[in-house]
């Protein structure tokens, strides 16, 4: 076999074993929240930092997305210069207001 | 794998939490300074229903909260009921600064080392709890949305009737 | 002839967190108009343009958010100098969402549409926000779909044009999972999880791989078509973590896993420190980025057709990077307007280094110093500059 058509068929398994798994991945991910959240309900967990315990969490110098339309700018200036993306979203924590 | 999804999410809406049932007993006692230097002490309000409301002035939805608790005060207080507001913040000047443009005609206490968040098990904020004039629990609401006031007049209502 | 310079997808998916997830699960974002001016100035690039987000409540459960984004790019890039001539082009690009609120579970769905004169892209989202143990974690899932259509331009008699020959399509998958947990009174942590897959056409019709060819007198080399793979799937981790300091100023530390099909690894790192003083809030950052090259990558191939998927993309080469980064925000009050509760003027600067390990310039090759493969590795610089005023309202 020569080694271009040894290369496409190695490349064409590749992606689509790799197509299928993402979406496997999906799936399981949703399962793993389902079952997460369900958990959470019965949890005997108690918050060790309590609700008025949390000033900070409300100071915005404590937000991980202070500035979103800067920090969406600047992910962006990176992302379309290297090769790697994802993975750089953030989302805060409770202040335990509500 | 459709079949696995339905029951985990069938799984999950019937293991929601229960709402939590009002409280019962007694209130727990306590001092605290207030604002203005006296000493408070929830006993000598023995006879009036008491609404306990833990705030902290970084809280959005308690600084929302507040004008509210203001206007029920003033149209409840001459009918043997109370509003106590106590501040849990261990630092109050951030509180006071709020209070001096948001003022309140309530007394406000200061629970600096979280003694009586503790003690009422505050796990939420702001938290909301009415005394009925026998001293006892009757009444727990956490959070506040617009809307929750009309709940906590209904059980004033009718605590103060008792 | 005009040329599309970054990655089509990091193009969508960077718009996306235009408006991504809410920062607590159990309150709505706050109502908020920013308004940005971009400068990028590096590497014979500069692009810049406006960006503007406006988001408000409706009644106590919805909250909406618009926004729109410029890109005018003037470009005389190391690759558009090698393969066309220097280009301008405007990219345009619109958002909205939607959040609901449904007691400790916030439902975002989204939508972007960006156009430029040779590729338009579509990406609708949607993510879940559950708030649980005491408000002390907050758990994300999103799950995105984009449908890009790729064009090319080309230049007929000195004027460009649009190719009508040439039409692809990209489509794109992914899949987020963030979990923000608040460890102590000071510190939060927030873990993140992403997988990417994109079928189609992934690669820019302009850019062209490089061939050792004796033949060619003076820079010994030829250009050929890059031929991508038709597919990619990439999964990417990480981990941030916030403290508080006493005094009233934040330290936060990221590190980021990232790992594709395409055979490439990259890791970041980055410190951050940000301490208000009075009026002010400044922002001082490190970020640190390494990645090798993509498997069918190659600066110079050593013949024609050497391989089945071949690539010359800088995006794709092996390089680190150094960013350094400074802001500063001033707080003030707008006289007479008594619905703002906050408004704030903001500057930002970051200076990034990329130095690549196997990139080299070969606009130099045939020089009478350098023959081509041994033309110095290429260095960038560049300047990027934000100014921008947020309201609160």
């Amino acid at each position: 076999m020569s080694i271009r058509s040894e290369l496409n068929l190695r490349a064409s398994r590749f992606g689509d074993a790799r197509k299928s798994c993402t979406k496997c991945m999906g799936i399981k991910i949703i399962m793993g929240l389902l079952i997460l959240g369900t958990l959470a309900g019965c949890s005997p967990i108690q918050p060790w930092v309590k609700p008025y315990e949390r000033e900070h969490f409300a100071d915005p110098i404590m937000s991980f997305n202070r500035d979103p339309v800067s920090g969406t700018y600047i992910d962006h200036v990176y992302e379309s210069r290297e090769g790697s993306r994802g993975a750089t979203g953030g989302v805060g924590g409770g202040c335990g207001c509500n | 794998m459709q079949n696995r999804i339905a029951g985990i999410v069938a799984a999950l809406v019937i293991a929601l939490p229960a709402v939590a049932a009002d409280p019962t007993g007694p209130a727990p006692e306590f001092v605290l300074p207030a604002k203005g230097g006296s000493q408070i002490d929830l006993a000598k309000y023995k006879g009036q229903v008491v609404m306990l409301n833990f705030w902290a002035s970084w809280c959005g939805p308690c600084r929302q909260e507040m004008p509210l608790l203001e206007d029920i005060y003033k149209k409840y207080n001459k009918l043997g009921f109370t509003l106590i507001g106590v501040n849990v913040e261990p630092d109050s000047k951030a509180a006071d600064d709020w209070l001096k443009q948001t003022p309140v005609s309530f007394p406000v206490l200061y629970d600096k080392d979280s003694k009586v968040s503790r003690m009422y098990d505050v796990s939420g904020m702001p938290s909301t709890v009415i005394i009925d004039r026998k001293g006892n629990l009757r009444f727990l609401h956490h959070g506040y949305k617009p809307g929750d006031e009309s709940e906590y007049l209904n059980s004033i209502r009718s605590l103060i009737r008792e | 002839m005009q040329l599309r310079w970054f990655n089509p997808w990091a193009k969508a998916l960077a718009a996306l967190c235009l408006v991504g997830t809410p920062a607590i699960a159990d309150v709505l974002p706050d109502d908020r108009a920013d308004v940005l001016y971009h400068n990028y100035d590096g590497g014979g690039i500069t692009i810049q343009g406006p960006s503007v987000l406006v988001r408000k409540k409706v009644g106590d459960s919805l909250s909406f958010s618009a926004s729109y984004y410029e890109d005018l790019i003037s470009s005389a890039s190391i690759d558009v100098k090698l393969s066309a001539s220097p280009y301008h082009e405007t990219r345009k690009q619109e958002g909205f969402s939607v959040d609901y609120l449904h007691g400790k579970t916030i439902y975002t769905a989204g939508y972007i549409h960006s156009r430029e004169p040779d590729y338009s892209s579509n990406t609708a989202y949607y993510s879940i926000s559950q708030s649980m143990f005491g408000d002390l974690t907050t758990v994300t899932f999103g799950f995105r779909r984009g449908w890009d259509d790729v064009f090319r331009d080309v230049k007929v008699n000195g004027v460009i044009q649009n190719d009508p020959t040439f039409q692809r399509q990209a489509d794109h998958r992914g899949y987020t999972l963030s979990v923000s947990q608040i460890l102590t009174r000071n510190a939060i942590l927030d873990l993140n999880f992403e997988a990417i897959t994109d079928q189609g056409y992934l690669q820019s019709p302009y850019r062209k791989i490089r061939y050792f060819d004796p033949t060619v007198p003076g820079k010994q080399f030829t250009l050929a078509d890059q031929i991508y793979p038709g597919t990619r799937t990439s999964t990417a981790a990480s981990a941030d973590l916030k403290y508080y300091l006493p005094f009233r100023a934040a330290v936060t530390g990221l590190y980021r896993f990232y790992n594709d099909t395409w055979g490439i690894t990259g890791h970041t790192v980055e410190l951050d420190y940000t301490q208000p003083y009075r009026h002010f809030i400044f922002d001082g950052s490190i970020r640190y980025y390494r990645q090798n090259n993509a498997n069918f990558y190659s600066d110079l191939f050593p013949r024609a057709d050497y391989s089945n998927f071949e690539a010359r993309d800088r995006e794709l080469a092996a390089f680190h990077s150094i960013s350094l980064g400074f802001g500063a925000a001033y707080e003030f009050h707008v006289p007479y307007a008594r619905w703002i509760n906050k408004s704030s003027l903001n500057f930002h600067f970051n200076h990034l280094m990329i130095d690549y390990s196997d990139f080299r310039n070969a606009l130099l090759a045939g020089d009478g110093v350098y023959t081509a493969g041994t033309e110095p590795l290429y260095k960038l610089n560049a300047n990027i500059y934000q100014v921008f005023v947020s309201i609160w309202f």
